[in-house]
């Protein structure tokens, strides 16, 4: 079924959330177009980043991917079938193909569980194994993310930021999915433990044949990552190709404002960048 | 002589747990009109020595236990409440890293400015909200006076800080502390507040501290940078210098594990993490704090006692055993960065 070379594939997606006013008998008075007709594919094996900035949409595609929120309207396809109308049940054996990495490793695990039965939930949610099958399996787990195994009876609140977010992919590579989903991975993170997420989710994404969505703010995190880069603004991709394409020769106004506004650690080049950036921020202010 | 000298400070929090030795002899200076980057990682210290600047820490759990901080030949640490309220705004302001949590959401933007105004200088409202206009305008909020009635729920987050610099501006101070200004921000936004903070310090002839995590934006706004580790200055040196011949094992390793946005063989490479985490400042190494992570330390001096803040060339201060310029030919342990 599936075509040749592409794993996912989204196709003109739409979602818009409803402005609603009134005290009692609420009214739809407008809408937010969070995204606003999106394409792209993604080949197996492959990382497109996703780039933009807050209030972009670009964390909404991600859930949309996953059918977390349901599109207003377009497609998506993975490995050929359309997500946009699967039943729940479908759409739960679906998910075993697709997990997501949250950014905050300080939420999104369950305070009341242990660093085991965070890891080993996905498994006994699909009936996988042995109660001392999965026993085994989520040590291999903690194991391959660089996360000490003997710690399994213990709580998320006794590790610092980076060893959580180990446990959070952890769990999502539990059922071997095909996509992961990194929203925003470590952008609450430290430099230093920064570092150390991103060689891992590197390192994983080689020996276990994984294909990512990439979500970040960070332009230089996502340039780390990426194969392509696709850049978001207000609910549009505003420009897709090969990551260094985008970032040496970018072609939208918008995608240069961004890229010529990062400060980059270098305060020689420092200089001429604040000159080229205030230049296109006055070209694009009387250009409006 | 420097407009504000900072010898020795120690601030330490007396928790149940232990005291947290949150600054641990931090000392620096910065000269009148010119930028001091304080960076580094969370929980280094950078904010705990801002707020003891400004006499801002909680006390309790917080003290100074010793060191001074001297602005223009006045110790703050040994004035009262009442001269240091005096004394902040007027002369050293500061600004925080959230917009939306550090203005009042219940008075309108013109309130808190002109109140700001009113309590140093004797002046009938009507006046003070002229100046309130004259500050929107010069941090470039479009239609100033217009919005000058307005609560901070309908402005931006960039517009925001812009409204918080507008406050610090508004008695003119000589010193600004900018903590994390920037961070909360879009990287567009941050662009643009970031260049309004050096065209307001180069008009107003301000001294600026700018304490961040982000080694970019220290690279474009400092004149001179120090690297805080664990509580403590590790290096202190000029922005180029430091980039250029950085000394310490700790600049070293942030820069190396930055992602960068061009060059060969981004998407290949691997990017130099540092192993472990800072060390708990309940109790800290008696040796070098950056030891247990650092790849050249071995089994000598680092490993049995702290090394000093030590001038290396002139202008560059540095806190290791093993510097890079001295290590040349010098062992390198797995994994040191190449």
């Amino acid at each position: 079924m599936s075509q040749d070379g592409v794993l996912l594939e989204v196709k003109n997606l739409h979602k818009h959330f409803p402005i609603r006013e009134g005290l009692l008998i609420e009214r739809k008075v407008g809408e937010v177009k969070a995204v606003d007709g999106v394409s792209f594919e993604i080949a197996p094996g492959e990382t497109l980043g996703l780039v933009g900035e807050s209030g972009s949409g670009k964390s909404t595609i991600g859930y949309c991917i996953l059918q977390l929120i349901k599109p207003t309207s377009g497609s998506v396809r993975f490995e050929g079938t359309e997500l946009t109308d699967l039943g729940r049940e479908e759409l739960r054996r679906m998910r075993r193909e697709m997990q997501i990495v949250f950014q905050d490793p300080y939420s999104s695990l369950d305070p009341r569980m242990t660093v085991g039965d965070i890891v080993g939930e996905p498994l006994i949610v699909h009936g996988i194994g042995t109660k001392a099958d999965r026993k085994i399996r989520i040590r291999e787990l903690l194991d391959v993310v660089g996360f000490n195994p003997s710690f399994t009876n213990r709580y998320p609140h006794e590790f610092s930021g980076g060893q959580r977010q180990r446990i959070g992919i952890a769990r999502a590579l539990a059922l071997s999915p095909k996509l992961i989903v990194c929203d925003e991975p470590v952008s609450a993170l430290d430099v230093s433990i920064q570092a150390q997420i991103l060689n891992l989710l590197k390192d994983l994404q080689r020996d276990f044949e994984l294909t990512y969505l990439f979500i970040a703010h960070d332009l230089a995190v996502v340039r780390s990552m990426s194969d392509r880069i696709a850049v978001m603004n207000r609910g549009q991709l505003v420009e897709i190709g090969l990551a260094e394409q985008v970032y040496t020769n970018p072609q939208d106004d918008y995608t240069k404002a961004l890229l010529s506004a990062v400060p980059i650690p270098d305060p020689r080049a420092m200089k001429e960048r604040k000159a080229a950036r205030r230049k296109l921020r006055h070209a694009l202010a009387e250009g409006v | 002589m420097a407009l504000l000298e900072v010898n020795d400070l120690r601030t330490h929090f007396f928790t149940r747990e232990g005291t947290v030795r949150a600054v641990d002899g931090v000392s620096f200076a910065v000269e009148k009109g010119r930028t001091l980057g304080i960076v580094g990682e969370s929980g280094c210290g950078k904010s705990v020595t801002a707020l003891s600047i400004m006499g801002l820490i909680p006390k309790p759990p917080a003290k100074i236990v010793s060191g001074s901080v001297v602005y223009d030949g006045q110790n703050l640490t040994s004035l009262s409440e009442r001269k240091l309220e005096d004394l902040r705004g007027r002369k050293i302001a500061m600004i925080f890293q959230d917009p939306m949590t550090s203005l009042n959401p219940t008075l309108t933007i013109g309130t808190q400015i002109t109140e700001t105004i009113r309590r140093h200088y004797d002046v009938p409202k009507s006046q003070a909200r002229k100046k309130a206009i004259e500050l929107l305008e010069e941090v470039r909020i479009p239609r100033a006076s217009e919005r000058l009635d307005d609560y901070p729920h309908r402005f931006s987050g960039g517009m925001r800080q812009r409204v918080m610099i507008a406050i610090a501006l508004s008695c003119d101070p000589k010193l600004l502390i900018a903590d994390e200004p920037t961070t909360a921000l879009d990287v567009t936004v941050q662009a643009s507040v970031l260049d309004l903070l050096d065209d307001l310090r180069t008009e107003h002839d301000m001294a600026m501290i700018i304490i961040t995590h982000d080694m970019g934006v220290v690279a474009e706004a400092a004149d001179d940078i120090i690297v805080m580790y664990a509580g403590q200055v590790v290096e202190h040196a000029s922005t180029l210098d430091l980039f250029d011949r950085p000394e310490h094992p700790y600049t070293e390793a942030l820069l190396g594990a930055l992602p960068q946005i061009e060059g060969e063989g981004i998407r290949e490479g691997r990017l130099t993490a540092i192993p472990g985490r800072p060390p708990d400042l309940i109790d800290p190494p008696q040796a070098c704090r950056f030891g247990p992570r650092c790849p050249y330390a071995g089994d000598d001096s680092c490993t049995q006692q702290q090394p000093e803040l030590r001038e290396l060339r002139k202008g560059h201060w540095v806190r290791s055993a093993h510097p890079a310029s001295e290590r040349v030919g010098a062992a390198r342990r797995e994994g040191a960065p190449a």
